[in-house]
């Protein structure tokens, strides 16, 4: 295979701050025509730095220092910015991680598309015409000539990365660079764009630079993987040897803190520490800090390439000796995370009360048009909802995004009003209670809310936020119901460092401000946050789905052993099924407002019964799966919850569709005590409760 | 007592507002956590060099505040002391010549002799039609012609020496107090400042302070016997005018500010956070008020309260406390007409923050809606209301400007820079034309709004932490000696510094 891109010890620096940050910092690497190429790493660690580097589209403050990027022999940063531009576009093109944001809201995609068009093409307008119709079926936009002039805000989060990928098609280029295409997009959605990149790709035959941090991903797409760490370039292999031996620490650590189902009680691996600032200048190997097999070298001399294989090559002291102490490292164990994790003694794994029991809950939002706000619709984001938590355990609500997760989350907590329904928490209806009476109950449930960066008031110190709650609750110190009578400074002190322990933090950082913070500490000062009033059940939005893959374990391990030693029940909200399987105890499955399957998390994810948790289970990328894995991939996207459809929400999508499944909403069908789904494929329970589904 | 101290109404809230500012600071100072964001505005050199003029500004403004009324030499009947109708400040009292020095009408600045012709009757019995001498500017000199320009260039010289031997001495107790403080010798404590390596940017203030004080010694100089900036239609010194004016720009700027503030703050947050019938109430009255014009507002009200104040005489002690009580509701009227903007402003920050994970966190906690919105929302929206004050200020000056051209503004006994500026309509259309009047409201009202907008900048850019974060990224870039590399680069609006994966919800 001849090279398409050349790329030469690479660095890119960027003035930010006080000292230039080495974002990329000696990166080289070579891609093929028709290769897929994975550039795998964390954040910070200078991927999209690369991919901007290469199409010279850095921001203000980044520059380029040394190094060459060639493409097809010729080298991209001696070209003047007039030749650059036909570079762009047509020999290379790139696509963005937000659809949302990469397309302008005020052009229609065919304007869009044409300005590509004209600028590498002399084409007719007519031509173009034929062309844009031509890009847009190729991306499978169904009814492309019509579609063509609508704007994007008219097209769905799916379809919208497709006409992002039709315009990067659009020059015809040789390589596409994906900057973490499918990231917010939803497994059943990704897993139809991860096809379509695959299919055009072999049409073609378009090399494919695709930057992620997602490892399910990866094994999907890649044919070649290079990991990126701290700006350079750690490892390079095969998919194949890759997945079956990963050779750096980096590596290995990032597939042991994967959550997955055979991991389950016990805790993650975690790589310690955090990512380096990139402003110092390294002496020895990057890692060597968080590494476990440090040695005295690691620290004084930078590590060279080692092949282990042909085409398998790794930037490790490891492997520089003889082949017997390789394989001595090799087996030796990796570390497991938090010590104190694993003796932590289980407390309520035996009571099995039910905490919170929610009955046919609805939560609609009236849709008010006109002059004087006449409602001409509801939106129906939970439509008659009913699940039970178990006290000490954790319940998954699994479902993609706009189904209505969050919204029953807030709903329990009253912080939306539900239409109708119960929830009762011990027994205590909550809904239609007095906001004081509320109040009395609100330390026994809490919220973890998904984005750590917009959950912590920027302008209050940590003591502030987490004293928060205990001010406006009058809870005084966690372990200590004898302070109860004087709240005064001094016990709050203390119950706020308890807190900060508790979670991991350092107790000086409760004098400072949020923004001095990581995403994963933040995450932790969230859940201190909801700790801090002692609640009983804790209703986490995706706590994790804004942090890396490492930050990911090091916080679900600390939700894991917060269940061990304080008895907490969790309502895990989420999208993410590897986390589920390694997390939860139930899950229960919702699509377009309603739960369609629900069980023990075993039943659920080995023998799933309803198609839509089929397709959902079949659409997770896996790591070391086997070559054949049927797909069930779902056509369109999920209908609006404005106008659902009639019977089963699921059946214009449902490869199994029924035309009974179009006339009424099935009852539930039951397999075990625990495992119901509601489908026409299996037998209906004829019961006599008539739910006005 | 040879005085009577009199408090005006203007003055009261004027110290209302002084001994709120006082106890803000003493309450900063005693928290050491508070402290440091305050401390960070006194890293930046144009917000420091900007406080130093913003200093002398808020001096003269608080010296013309100090009302009383001299007692007279006779006694009355009852042998009690009889005090002036009269109101006098502490800054006229400082400068009682500019006060006193009247001519009979325009001169120019440091002129010796009018600035139109007129007919004088000479001893001799016979009349000449000439520029007359100057009652007090340049009286002094023997022959003009000759002696005039040596004269003020000479003046000039010695005042600039002598503000440049006060500054001398003040630089001279700076680094004395600077050495005692960080145990240095005082001319190590010098070659510091001097180099720039102090967290404190002395050499900016101590620049500052040196033009600044260079400027008053050489006005000083020259004042006593000359009309600086010349003299209006009367006759009266212009300088003693826009030295009085300065009280009523930061009188109209602040108290207007701090009377449209509740209005704003209040109904601007509670319609973004309660929403429902709530917002729409308050949606209507800021619209209906919005539509109708607000100089026919205040016009109508300004008239009203001056037909009350004409009715009732008896009220007013003086003539001072009459100009007061109708500069005061000016200033209310301009505050209730003006908080509409505001209050849209922070109505629709309010939307977006009452979204915010935050918001409904606290809301988890059962936190009282009181205690959100002033724990949480009022500081997040803290910066659009530094701003929007600061930018008020300066269309504050110009609106009593626009108000006295109407004859609504303030009252004509008061010197203000709109009274000035109106006057210099007609100075501007005769001929020659009378410029300095207008040019010093100009140079004055310039400094005090661009010195009040940098100060507001350097404060804004220290208390916002997420913007702490942000003004790294905008400095300037030290250019690679590489060029031949370096790409041209787009704009692009990565935002690396928080580079975070953004992923779906």
């Amino acid at each position: 295979m001849s090279e398409l891109l050349e790329i030469d010890n690479l660095e890119t620096i960027l003035h930010t701050g006080d000292a230039p940050v080495h974002a990329v910092d000696g990166l080289s690497l070579t891609i093929s025509k028709g290769e897929t190429f994975a550039l795998l790493g964390e954040s910070g660690c200078g991927k999209s730095m690369t991919a901007l580097s290469i199409m010279r589209l850095l921001p203000d403050v980044g520059e380029i220092l040394a190094g060459s990027i060639k493409i097809n022999g010729q080298d991209l940063l001696q070209l003047p910015e007039t030749n650059m531009r036909t570079i762009r576009g047509k020999h290379i093109s790139m696509i963005f991680q937000e659809p949302m944001l990469s397309l302008n809201p005020v052009l229609t995609i065919a304007e869009q598309i044409n300005e590509v068009l004209t600028r590498h093409f002399n084409l007719t307008s007519e031509a173009c015409q034929k062309r844009i119709v031509e890009l847009l079926d190729q991306v499978g936009i169904p009814d492309a000539s019509r579609r063509m002039h609508d704007y994007s805000f008219q097209f769905s989060g799916g379809m919208k990365q497709r006409a992002m990928i039709a315009m990067a098609l659009a020059g015809e280029p040789q390589l596409l660079i994906a900057d973490e295409p499918t990231t917010a997009l939803d497994v059943t959605i990704q897993a139809q764009v991860l096809e379509l990149m695959r299919q055009i790709q072999q049409r073609n035959h378009m090399a494919i630079l695709l930057i992620t941090h997602d490892l399910g991903v990866v094994s999907e797409m890649a044919q070649r993987i290079a990991v990126m760490y701290a700006g350079e370039i750690v490892e390079l292999a095969t998919r194949e040897n890759f997945f079956a031996n990963p050779a750096h620490p980096y590596s290995k650590q990032l597939f042991a803190s994967l959550p997955e189902k055979q991991k389950r009680d016990q805790p993650l691996a975690v790589i310690s520490g955090n990512v380096p600032s990139l402003t110092q200048t390294f002496v020895g190997c990057r890692f060597a800090d968080r590494c476990d097999h440090a040695m005295e070298r690691c620290h004084q001399l930078p590590p060279q390439w080692e092949t282990m294989v042909t085409g398998h090559q790794v930037r490790c002291h490891l492997y520089s000796n003889s082949e017997t102490q390789r394989a001595s490292h090799q087996s030796t164990q990796l570390r497991l995370g938090l010590e104190e994790n694993t003796q932590a003694e289980v407390i309520s794994s035996s009571t099995n009360t039910t905490l919170l029991k929610v009955d046919n809950l609805k939560v609609h939002f009236p849709i008010r048009r006109g002059l004087f706000k006449r409602v001409v619709g509801q939106v129906k984001a939970v439509d008659g909802l009913s699940l039970t938590i178990h006290s000490g355990k954790t319940l998954a609500l699994v479902g993609e995004s706009g189904c209505g997760k969050t919204t029953v989350g807030k709903s329990i907590l009253q912080l939306i009003s539900p239409t109708e329904g119960s929830v009762r928490f011990k027994n205590q209806e909550l809904i239609g209670l007095e906001r004081e009476a509320l109040r009395q109950m609100r330390s026994e449930f809490q919220f973890v809310f998904q984005d750590p960066y917009s959950s912590l008031n920027p302008r209050m110190r940590i003591i502030e936020i987490l004293s928060e709650g205990m001010d406006a609750l009058n809870v005084t110190a966690t372990h200590e119901p004898d302070h109860k009578k004087n709240p005064t400074a001094f016990p709050r002190e203390k119950a706020i460092d308890a807190l900060l322990q508790q979670v991991g933090l350092p107790l000086e950082t409760k004098w400072r401000y949020p923004h001095e913070f990581s995403g994963g500490q933040r995450q932790r000062i969230a859940i201190a946050r909801a700790l801090a009033v002692n609640p009983k059940l804790l209703i986490c939005d995706e706590p994790t789905s804004a942090l890396d893959i490492s930050v990911q374990a090091q916080i679900l391990n600390l939700l894991n052993s917060l269940q061990n030693n304080l008895g907490l029940a969790f309502l895990f909200i989420t999208h993410n099924i590897a986390v589920v399987e390694y997390l939860a105890d139930d899950i229960a499955v919702m699509y377009l407002g309603r739960i369609v399957e629900r069980g023990q998390i075993d039943e659920v994810t080995s023998n799933p019964k309803h198609p839509y948790t089929q397709a959902l289970l079949s659409a997770v990328p896996h790591i070391n799966q086997k070559e054949e894995k049927n797909v069930i991939r779902l056509k369109g996207d999920m209908p609006s919850p404005a106008k659902p459809p009639s019977g089963c929400h699921f059946h214009p999508r449902c490869p199994h569709v029924m035309s009974a499944c179009k006339e009424s909403y099935p009852q539930p069908s039951t397999f075990s005590s625990t495992h119901t789904t509601h489908c026409f494929l299996y037998t209906q329970e004829h019961h006599s409760s008539d739910h006005e589904h | 007592m040879p005085f009577d101290p009199v408090i005006l109404w203007t003055d009261a809230l004027i110290y209302l507002l002084v001994i709120i500012v006082v106890s803000f600071a003493w309450h900063v100072r005693n928290d050491e956590h508070l402290l440091a964001p305050w401390r960070r505005v006194t890293h930046s050199a144009s917000g420091m060099s900007a406080l130093t003029v913003l200093f002398f500004f808020v001096t003269i403004g608080l010296l013309d505040t100090a009302h009383f009324r001299l007692a007279l030499d006779h006694k009355n009947s009852q042998g009690e002391t009889v005090y002036s109708v009269e109101v006098l400040s502490l800054l006229d009292v400082l400068v009682t010549p500019l006060r006193n020095n009247v001519e009979k009408t325009y001169s120019a600045p440091l002129a010796t002799h009018l600035y139109s012709k007129e007919t004088i009757d000479l001893p001799d019995g016979s009349r000449i039609r000439t520029f007359a001498r100057l009652e007090f500017g340049g009286a002094h000199l023997q022959n003009p012609e000759i002696e005039h320009q040596a004269d003020i260039q000479w003046r000039i010289l010695i005042g600039i020496g002598y503000g440049l031997i006060f500054w001398g001495f003040l630089v001279a107790s700076l680094c004395l107090i600077l050495a005692r403080r960080c145990q240095q010798n005082f001319l190590q404590c010098l070659n510091t400042i001097w180099r720039r390596k102090t967290e404190v940017p002395w050499h900016a203030i101590l620049i500052t302070l040196a033009i600044i004080l260079s400027l008053i010694g050489a006005t000083y100089m020259l004042a006593t016997n000359y009309h600086v900036l010349g003299t209006d239609k009367v006759g009266q010194d212009v300088l003693y005018q826009s030295l009085k004016s300065i009280r009523i720009a930061l009188i109209i700027g602040t108290l207007t500010t701090l009377i449209m503030l509740p209005f704003a703050l209040l109904l601007g947050i509670m319609a973004g956070y309660f929403r429902g019938w709530i917002d729409d109430v308050i949606q209507y009255t800021y619209t209906t008020l919005n539509s109708i014009p607000s100089v026919l507002l205040i016009a109508a009200a300004v008239l009203m309260m001056q037909v009350y104040i004409e009715t009732h005489p008896e009220l007013f002690e003086t003539i001072a406390a009459r100009a007061d009580l109708r500069l005061l509701f000016l200033c209310i009227i301009l505050g209730i007409t003006s908080w509409t903007g505001l209050c849209r402003l922070l109505r629709g920050e309010t939307l977006k923050l009452r979204e915010m994970e935050y918001i409904q966190a606290a809301h988890a906690f059962g936190v009282s809606h009181w205690r959100i919105i002033t724990r949480h929302i009022l500081p997040n929206v803290m910066h659009i209301v530094l701003i929007a004050t600061v930018m008020d200020f300066s269309g504050l000056v110009l609106a009593e400007a626009v108000l006295s051209y109407v004859g609504v503004g303030v009252d004509p006994s008061m010197i203000s820079f709109g009274t000035m500026i109106n006057a210099a309509r007609l100075e501007m259309a005769r001929e020659p034309m009378v410029w300095w009047a207008l040019m010093s409201a100009f140079g004055f009202m310039l400094t005090l709004v661009l010195s009040a907008n940098l100060f507001a900048d350097a404060v804004q850019n220290a208390l916002d932490p997420r913007v702490q974060t942000l003004t790294h990224k905008y400095k300037i870039l030290r250019r690679s000696q590489k060029n031949s590399l370096t790409p041209s680069k787009q704009a692009n609006t990565l935002n690396h510094s928080t580079n975070r994966p953004k992923r779906d919800s």
